[in-house]
Protein backbone atom coordinates (compact mmCIF):
# COMPACT_ATOMS: atom_id res chain seq x y z
CA UNK A 1 0.00 0.00 0.00
CA UNK A 2 1.77 3.24 -0.82
CA UNK A 3 2.14 5.55 2.24
CA UNK A 4 1.26 9.02 1.66
CA UNK A 5 1.77 11.82 4.21
CA UNK A 6 -0.34 13.87 6.97
CA UNK A 7 -1.76 16.43 4.28
CA UNK A 8 -3.95 13.54 2.74
CA UNK A 9 -5.69 13.97 6.10
CA UNK A 10 -5.76 17.36 6.55
CA UNK A 11 -9.93 17.83 5.82
CA UNK A 12 -10.74 15.37 8.02
CA UNK A 13 -8.60 16.58 10.86
CA UNK A 14 -9.71 20.48 9.74
CA UNK A 15 -13.48 19.48 10.04
CA UNK A 16 -13.02 17.64 13.47
CA UNK A 17 -11.07 20.23 15.04
CA UNK A 18 -11.69 23.06 13.42
CA UNK A 19 -7.99 24.17 12.91
CA UNK A 20 -5.29 23.23 10.61
CA UNK A 21 -3.45 20.36 12.02
CA UNK A 22 -0.69 19.87 9.49
CA UNK A 23 1.32 23.10 10.71
CA UNK A 24 1.11 21.38 14.05
CA UNK A 25 3.85 19.87 15.84
CA UNK A 26 3.48 16.27 17.01
CA UNK A 27 5.61 14.30 19.58
CA UNK A 28 5.42 10.76 19.39
CA UNK A 29 4.22 8.65 22.34
CA UNK A 30 7.15 5.84 22.06
CA UNK A 31 9.91 6.70 20.63
CA UNK A 32 9.48 10.98 21.43
CA UNK A 33 10.68 11.61 18.27
CA UNK A 34 8.74 14.96 16.92
CA UNK A 35 7.98 16.61 13.63
CA UNK A 36 5.02 18.74 11.82
CA UNK A 37 1.70 16.46 11.44
CA UNK A 38 2.11 16.71 7.81
CA UNK A 39 5.01 14.99 7.75
CA UNK A 40 3.88 11.66 9.44
CA UNK A 41 3.40 8.89 7.16
CA UNK A 42 0.18 8.24 6.36
CA UNK A 43 -1.80 5.17 4.85
CA UNK A 44 -5.56 6.35 3.53
CA UNK A 45 -6.98 3.16 1.46
CA UNK A 46 -7.83 0.54 5.05
CA UNK A 47 -11.08 0.75 6.48
CA UNK A 48 -9.70 4.38 8.41
CA UNK A 49 -6.88 6.12 7.75
CA UNK A 50 -3.53 5.87 10.21
CA UNK A 51 -0.82 8.23 11.00
CA UNK A 52 2.24 6.15 11.67
CA UNK A 53 6.01 8.30 13.11
CA UNK A 54 7.94 8.66 10.39
CA UNK A 55 11.18 7.70 12.87
CA UNK A 56 9.36 4.72 14.49
CA UNK A 57 6.76 3.88 12.81
CA UNK A 58 4.35 3.52 15.64
CA UNK A 59 0.55 4.86 15.08
CA UNK A 60 0.19 8.14 16.04
CA UNK A 61 -3.28 8.52 15.32
CA UNK A 62 -6.14 6.45 13.80
CA UNK A 63 -9.35 8.27 12.21
CA UNK A 64 -12.41 6.11 11.03
CA UNK A 65 -15.51 7.71 9.49
CA UNK A 66 -18.50 5.85 9.72
CA UNK A 67 -22.05 6.85 8.85
CA UNK A 68 -21.10 10.28 9.07
CA UNK A 69 -18.87 10.34 12.40
CA UNK A 70 -15.33 10.67 12.35
CA UNK A 71 -13.87 8.97 15.45
CA UNK A 72 -10.25 9.73 16.22
CA UNK A 73 -7.42 7.69 18.43
CA UNK A 74 -5.01 9.66 19.63
CA UNK A 75 -3.08 7.19 21.83
CA UNK A 76 -0.26 8.02 19.81
CA UNK A 77 0.39 11.14 20.40
CA UNK A 78 2.69 12.36 23.76
CA UNK A 79 2.05 16.23 22.84
CA UNK A 80 0.38 18.11 19.98
CA UNK A 81 1.53 21.82 19.51
CA UNK A 82 -0.75 23.95 17.04
CA UNK A 83 2.01 26.03 14.61
CA UNK A 84 2.49 29.48 14.16
CA UNK A 85 -1.22 31.79 13.11
CA UNK A 86 -1.78 31.62 9.72
CA UNK A 87 -2.73 34.98 7.93
CA UNK A 88 -6.42 34.34 8.99
CA UNK A 89 -8.54 33.83 5.74
CA UNK B 1 -16.50 38.85 2.86
CA UNK B 2 -15.58 39.87 6.38
CA UNK B 3 -13.66 38.21 8.15
CA UNK B 4 -14.42 36.49 11.47
CA UNK B 5 -12.48 36.17 14.21
CA UNK B 6 -14.49 32.37 14.31
CA UNK B 7 -13.23 30.45 11.31
CA UNK B 8 -16.00 28.74 10.06
CA UNK B 9 -16.75 25.28 9.98
CA UNK B 10 -15.47 23.18 7.11
CA UNK B 11 -18.72 21.97 5.01
CA UNK B 12 -18.99 20.71 1.76
CA UNK B 13 -20.34 23.03 -0.66
CA UNK B 14 -21.33 23.05 -4.31
CA UNK B 15 -19.12 23.59 -6.94
CA UNK B 16 -20.39 24.50 -10.98
CA UNK B 17 -18.17 23.72 -13.62
CA UNK B 18 -17.05 27.27 -15.67
CA UNK B 19 -15.30 25.23 -18.06
CA UNK B 20 -12.67 22.12 -18.50
CA UNK B 21 -9.18 23.10 -20.05
CA UNK B 22 -7.06 19.91 -21.64
CA UNK B 23 -3.71 20.24 -19.94
CA UNK B 24 -2.54 16.85 -21.88
CA UNK B 25 -3.97 13.61 -23.16
CA UNK B 26 -4.52 12.62 -19.41
CA UNK B 27 -5.14 15.93 -17.82
CA UNK B 28 -7.65 18.22 -17.64
CA UNK B 29 -8.07 21.46 -15.61
CA UNK B 30 -11.54 21.63 -14.14
CA UNK B 31 -12.28 25.58 -13.26
CA UNK B 32 -14.80 26.36 -10.63
CA UNK B 33 -17.29 28.83 -9.78
CA UNK B 34 -17.89 27.98 -5.60
CA UNK B 35 -20.27 30.56 -4.27
CA UNK B 36 -18.86 30.37 -1.07
CA UNK B 37 -15.74 30.18 -1.47
CA UNK B 38 -13.80 32.07 1.32
CA UNK B 39 -10.02 32.29 -0.59
CA UNK B 40 -7.55 30.31 -0.13
CA UNK B 41 -3.23 30.28 0.21
CA UNK B 42 -1.29 28.88 -2.77
CA UNK B 43 -0.50 25.43 -2.01
CA UNK B 44 -3.71 24.70 -0.48
CA UNK B 45 -5.95 21.76 -1.66
CA UNK B 46 -9.73 21.01 -1.91
CA UNK B 47 -11.62 17.48 -1.07
CA UNK B 48 -13.58 16.48 -3.44
CA UNK B 49 -16.83 14.09 -2.99
CA UNK B 50 -18.41 12.23 -5.40
CA UNK B 51 -22.17 10.66 -4.52
CA UNK B 52 -23.63 7.79 -6.41
CA UNK B 53 -27.12 7.23 -7.48
CA UNK B 54 -26.87 4.24 -4.74
CA UNK B 55 -25.19 6.40 -2.00
CA UNK B 56 -22.26 5.85 -2.15
CA UNK B 57 -19.65 8.03 -1.82
CA UNK B 58 -16.41 8.56 -3.36
CA UNK B 59 -13.57 11.40 -1.91
CA UNK B 60 -10.35 12.39 -3.19
CA UNK B 61 -7.90 15.54 -2.22
CA UNK B 62 -6.97 17.77 -4.98
CA UNK B 63 -4.31 20.99 -5.33
CA UNK B 64 -5.59 23.78 -6.42
CA UNK B 65 -4.09 24.84 -9.30
CA UNK B 66 -5.01 28.54 -9.59
CA UNK B 67 -3.86 31.37 -7.70
CA UNK B 68 -5.62 33.14 -4.78
CA UNK B 69 -5.56 36.30 -7.14
CA UNK B 70 -7.55 34.25 -9.81
CA UNK B 71 -10.60 34.85 -10.59
CA UNK B 72 -11.57 31.48 -10.35
CA UNK B 73 -10.62 28.16 -7.96
CA UNK B 74 -9.34 25.81 -10.45
CA UNK B 75 -7.58 22.12 -9.74
CA UNK B 76 -6.21 19.86 -12.55
CA UNK B 77 -6.48 16.33 -12.83
CA UNK B 78 -4.83 13.42 -14.03
CA UNK B 79 -6.97 10.48 -15.41
CA UNK B 80 -6.22 6.89 -14.33
CA UNK B 81 -8.42 4.37 -16.71
CA UNK B 82 -9.18 2.65 -13.65
CA UNK B 83 -9.85 4.97 -11.11
CA UNK B 84 -12.61 5.36 -9.15
CA UNK B 85 -12.92 9.32 -9.55
CA UNK B 86 -10.50 10.94 -11.91
CA UNK B 87 -12.41 9.29 -15.48
CA UNK B 88 -15.46 11.25 -13.95
CA UNK B 89 -13.83 14.69 -13.56
CA UNK B 90 -12.06 14.98 -16.54
CA UNK B 91 -15.63 14.04 -18.09
CA UNK B 92 -17.59 16.83 -16.08
CA UNK B 93 -19.04 19.54 -18.59
CA UNK B 94 -19.36 23.47 -18.08
CA UNK B 95 -22.83 23.50 -16.10
CA UNK B 96 -22.28 20.03 -14.36
CA UNK B 97 -21.88 20.48 -9.98
CA UNK B 98 -19.53 19.05 -7.78
CA UNK B 99 -18.97 18.87 -4.19
CA UNK B 100 -16.24 19.95 -2.63
CA UNK B 101 -14.79 21.35 0.83
CA UNK B 102 -11.60 23.12 1.69
CA UNK B 103 -9.18 25.69 1.20
CA UNK B 104 -7.36 22.62 3.41
CA UNK B 105 -3.74 22.75 4.67
CA UNK B 106 -1.91 25.01 6.25
CA UNK B 107 1.91 23.29 6.06
CA UNK B 108 2.41 23.05 2.47
CA UNK B 109 1.31 26.80 1.19
CA UNK B 110 3.77 29.74 0.78
CA UNK B 111 3.18 33.18 1.40
CA UNK B 112 5.11 36.07 0.86
CA UNK B 113 6.22 36.52 4.74
CA UNK B 114 8.14 33.14 4.34
CA UNK B 115 10.54 34.64 1.89
CA UNK B 116 12.96 32.36 -0.39
CA UNK B 117 14.85 31.95 -2.45
CA UNK B 118 11.83 29.86 -3.22
CA UNK B 119 12.73 26.48 -4.77
CA UNK B 120 10.02 24.23 -6.32
CA UNK B 121 10.42 20.82 -7.18
CA UNK B 122 7.92 18.61 -8.96
CA UNK B 123 7.43 14.82 -9.99
CA UNK B 124 4.94 14.58 -12.48
CA UNK B 125 1.18 15.77 -11.69
CA UNK B 126 2.48 17.34 -8.13
CA UNK B 127 3.63 20.41 -10.26
CA UNK B 128 0.33 21.81 -9.77
CA UNK B 129 0.27 23.56 -5.85
CA UNK B 130 4.05 24.53 -7.20
CA UNK B 131 2.25 26.23 -9.91
CA UNK B 132 -0.49 28.20 -7.98
CA UNK B 133 2.92 29.77 -6.02
CA UNK B 134 4.10 30.44 -9.00
CA UNK B 135 1.22 32.48 -9.91
CA UNK B 136 0.91 33.67 -7.04
CA UNK B 137 4.48 34.90 -6.98
CA UNK B 138 3.58 37.09 -10.43
CA UNK B 139 0.79 38.26 -9.21
CA UNK B 140 1.84 39.73 -5.80
CA UNK B 141 4.73 41.02 -7.90
CA UNK B 142 7.08 39.47 -5.56
CA UNK B 143 10.69 39.85 -5.55
CA UNK B 144 11.68 36.81 -3.98
CA UNK B 145 13.81 34.68 -6.03
CA UNK B 146 11.93 31.73 -7.27
CA UNK B 147 12.99 28.10 -9.62
CA UNK B 148 11.23 25.66 -10.34
CA UNK B 149 12.36 21.97 -11.14
CA UNK B 150 10.12 19.78 -13.34
CA UNK B 151 10.47 15.84 -13.81
CA UNK B 152 7.52 14.43 -15.81
CA UNK B 153 8.20 11.36 -18.17
CA UNK B 154 7.56 12.50 -21.31
CA UNK B 155 7.43 15.91 -23.05
CA UNK B 156 3.28 14.87 -23.70
CA UNK B 157 3.14 14.60 -20.21
CA UNK B 158 4.06 18.10 -19.14
CA UNK B 159 1.33 19.62 -17.83
CA UNK B 160 1.09 23.82 -18.37
CA UNK B 161 4.26 24.06 -20.16
CA UNK B 162 3.97 27.14 -21.97
CA UNK B 163 2.97 28.90 -18.72
CA UNK B 164 5.80 26.97 -16.67
CA UNK B 165 8.56 28.78 -19.83
CA UNK B 166 7.48 32.34 -18.07
CA UNK B 167 9.64 31.57 -15.36
CA UNK B 168 13.07 30.40 -13.97
CA UNK B 169 11.97 26.47 -14.90
CA UNK B 170 14.42 23.40 -15.11
CA UNK B 171 12.94 20.30 -16.82
CA UNK B 172 13.95 17.66 -17.02
CA UNK B 173 12.53 14.11 -18.68
CA UNK B 174 12.74 10.38 -17.32
CA UNK B 175 11.77 8.09 -19.81
CA UNK B 176 11.99 9.90 -23.10
CA UNK B 177 14.81 11.62 -24.72
CA UNK B 178 13.31 13.51 -27.41
CA UNK B 179 14.94 14.91 -30.67
CA UNK B 180 14.63 18.43 -30.44
CA UNK B 181 14.96 18.80 -26.64
CA UNK B 182 17.01 21.55 -25.21
CA UNK B 183 15.90 20.45 -21.82
CA UNK B 184 17.09 17.92 -19.08
CA UNK B 185 16.89 14.03 -18.97
CA UNK B 186 16.90 11.64 -16.21
CA UNK B 187 16.25 11.67 -12.47
CA UNK B 188 16.27 14.78 -10.21
CA UNK B 189 18.92 12.92 -8.12
CA UNK B 190 21.86 14.45 -5.94
CA UNK B 191 23.96 15.79 -8.35
CA UNK B 192 21.18 17.26 -10.35
CA UNK B 193 19.80 19.46 -7.02
CA UNK B 194 23.55 20.54 -6.54
CA UNK B 195 23.77 21.80 -10.27
CA UNK B 196 20.70 23.45 -9.99
CA UNK B 197 19.61 24.47 -6.73
CA UNK B 198 20.55 27.31 -4.62
CA UNK B 199 23.60 26.16 -2.08
CA UNK B 200 22.65 25.09 1.08
CA UNK B 201 24.02 28.54 2.59
CA UNK B 202 21.57 30.52 0.81
CA UNK B 203 19.00 28.49 2.98
CA UNK B 204 16.66 27.87 0.22
CA UNK B 205 12.94 27.32 1.23
CA UNK B 206 12.23 24.33 -0.56
CA UNK B 207 8.26 23.02 -1.46
CA UNK B 208 8.95 19.03 -3.06
CA UNK B 209 5.48 17.69 -4.48
CA UNK B 210 4.98 14.48 -6.44
CA UNK B 211 4.12 10.81 -6.20
CA UNK B 212 5.74 9.04 -2.55
CA UNK B 213 8.78 7.98 -3.87
CA UNK B 214 9.66 10.85 -5.99
CA UNK B 215 9.34 12.85 -3.08
CA UNK B 216 11.10 10.72 -0.43
CA UNK B 217 14.30 10.88 -2.67
CA UNK B 218 14.23 14.67 -3.39
CA UNK B 219 13.86 15.53 0.33
CA UNK B 220 16.88 12.94 1.47
CA UNK B 221 18.97 14.03 -1.39
CA UNK B 222 18.66 17.78 -0.22
CA UNK B 223 19.15 16.66 3.43
CA UNK B 224 22.32 15.11 1.82
CA UNK B 225 23.59 18.34 0.47
CA UNK B 226 23.49 19.97 3.64
CA UNK B 227 19.57 21.86 3.52
CA UNK B 228 18.23 22.39 6.55
CA UNK B 229 15.39 19.05 7.12
CA UNK B 230 13.34 22.57 8.40
CA UNK B 231 13.41 24.09 5.35
CA UNK B 232 12.18 21.32 3.24
CA UNK B 233 8.74 21.11 2.97
CA UNK B 234 7.11 18.09 1.19
CA UNK B 235 3.54 16.68 -0.15
CA UNK B 236 2.94 13.07 -1.12
CA UNK B 237 0.00 11.89 -3.95
CA UNK B 238 -1.03 8.64 -4.69
CA UNK B 239 -3.23 7.36 -7.44
CA UNK B 240 -6.74 8.81 -7.55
Amino acid sequence: MIALDGNAIAGDLLEVFGVDLTAATCECAVCGASGFLAEAVVYTRGPGHVARCRACGEPLMVLVTVRGITCVDLRGIAALAAGPARSAL
Amino acid sequence: MERTAIRRRLTWQLARVVEGVTETARTTSIVLAAADWQGHLAGQHVDVRLTAEDGYQAQRSYSIASAPEDEHLAITVQRLDDGEVSPYLTALRPGDELELRGPIGGYFVWEERLGGPLLLVAGGAGVVPLRAMLRHHRAIASDVPVRLLYSARTRSDLIYRAELSEYETTITLTDEEPEEWNGRTGRIDSDFLAETAWAPAERPLVYVCGPTGFVEAVADALVALGHGADRVRTERFGPT
